[in-house]
């Protein structure tokens, strides 16, 4: 997902999974992680799938989550989440900074990625 | 940049916005994408993020202003009006230590020294000093991931069991606690969302087997943060 990629996969929706199946592009947008002919990838790391890879465009995301080391968690026949992945075994599995796309409190959309050229300090609180 | 961690949306957080009139980008993160994405287990929390776009320091505590050092813990109960287990909550934070004149040090160092500050780490470094992931990590962000979902769709019975879980597996995220415990009705006005405990006059009715100032004293509130390290 470098510059030489293009736009970067955006991590903008949640991990939720609907499905029993899932496509491509609901993938990257779900985690961030790019599906490229190598396996997944995120920044120079890429994860080889071997049968886990898509299908006509869609993938097992069960069979996808036990080759990048994410949890599966089943809440109904309808609704389960994909935790991130832990190749790593570090919350980080590059220094790349991941695209982060939420919106700010009039509701509209901001991208991290916006900010290039600046050095960035990203404070997270809460009203709790 | 700011980011507020909260499950219910933005009005939680409007009026500290409103108050604090920022000129910096303030951002809501309902899904608590912090967590997943840069580690972020507590808050306050930073990550530096240099003009390349390169993580230089992953998550930690971070501070906007020096803090004196915290009277001890006896001063610090306040008036007797409050209720006991506000009492008990402010004698526990008055125990939290709080590096925020080393951090602000490093932060202006690397502001003005930039890649030649000793306090931008490599890449090695950055992942190394991110927090740990194995499964039962990532198991706690997926139930953390349906607990909020199933909140904000009016399941909150559904949710608790997800947000419990998420405690269980990841027990020194505390941004998962501290989210799920401010949700529960245990106190009135404005300390409510702060309350985090059983309520005083019915406590088993509290859904979750710990709360702020019982784990708190578990781990010590000297360790709730750590230690700011170069």
């Amino acid at each position: 997902m470098g510059p030489a990629c293009g736009r970067r996969a955006a991590y903008t929706s949640p991990m939720l999974i609907t499905t029993s199946s899932m496509t491509v592009a609901e993938f990257e947008a779900g985690t961030g992680w790019e599906l490229k002919p190598e396996g997944a990838c995120r920044a120079a790391l890429c994860v080889p799938l071997g049968d886990a890879g898509p299908i006509d465009g869609t993938l097992d995301p069960q069979r996808l989550a036990a080759r990048l080391g994410m949890a599966f968690v089943r809440h109904s026949d309808t609704l389960a989440a994909l935790g991130p992945a832990t190749v790593t075994g570090r919350a980080l599995t590059t220094a790349e900074a991941p695209e982060l796309v939420l919106d700010d409190f009039d509701g509209r959309e901001f991208r991290l990625s916006s900010l290039r050229g600046e050095k960035v300090v990203l404070v997270a609180w809460a009203p709790y | 940049m700011t980011i507020c961690l909260e499950a219910t949306g933005p009005e939680a957080g409007r009026p500290y916005v409103d108050r604090a009139k920022p000129e910096h980008p303030t951002l809501i993160d309902p899904t608590h994408r912090m967590d997943d994405l840069f580690g972020v287990t507590n808050i306050p929390n930073s990550v530096w993020i240099d003009e390349a776009g390169t993580i230089v320091r992953p998550a930690e505590p971070a501070w906007p202003v020096v803090r004196e050092p915290r009277p001890p813990r006896d001063a610090a109960v306040p008036a007797p009006d409050l209720p006991e287990h506000l009492r008990e909550l402010a004698a526990e934070a008055a125990g939290i230590v709080v590096d925020s004149g080393p951090y602000l040090e490093a932060l202006h160092d690397w502001a003005e020294q930039g890649s030649r500050s000793q306090f931008a780490l490599a890449p090695d470094e950055v992942l190394a000093r991110s927090q740990p992931r194995g499964l039962e990590e990532s198991a706690a962000a997926a139930h953390f991931e349906l607990g909020q979902h199933l909140l904000v769709s009016g399941d909150p019975a559904s949710a608790r069991k997800h947000f419990a879980e998420s405690h269980r597996l990841q027990p020194d995220n505390w941004t998962y606690r501290r989210q799920a415990w401010s949700l529960e009705p245990g106190g009135e006005g404005p300390l409510a969302r702060f309350w985090q405990g059983p309520s005083e006059g019915t406590p088993g009715d509290w859904p979750y087997p710990g709360d702020w100032v019982k784990d708190i004293r578990a781990v010590g509130a000297e360790n709730y943060y750590p230690r700011f390290r170069a």
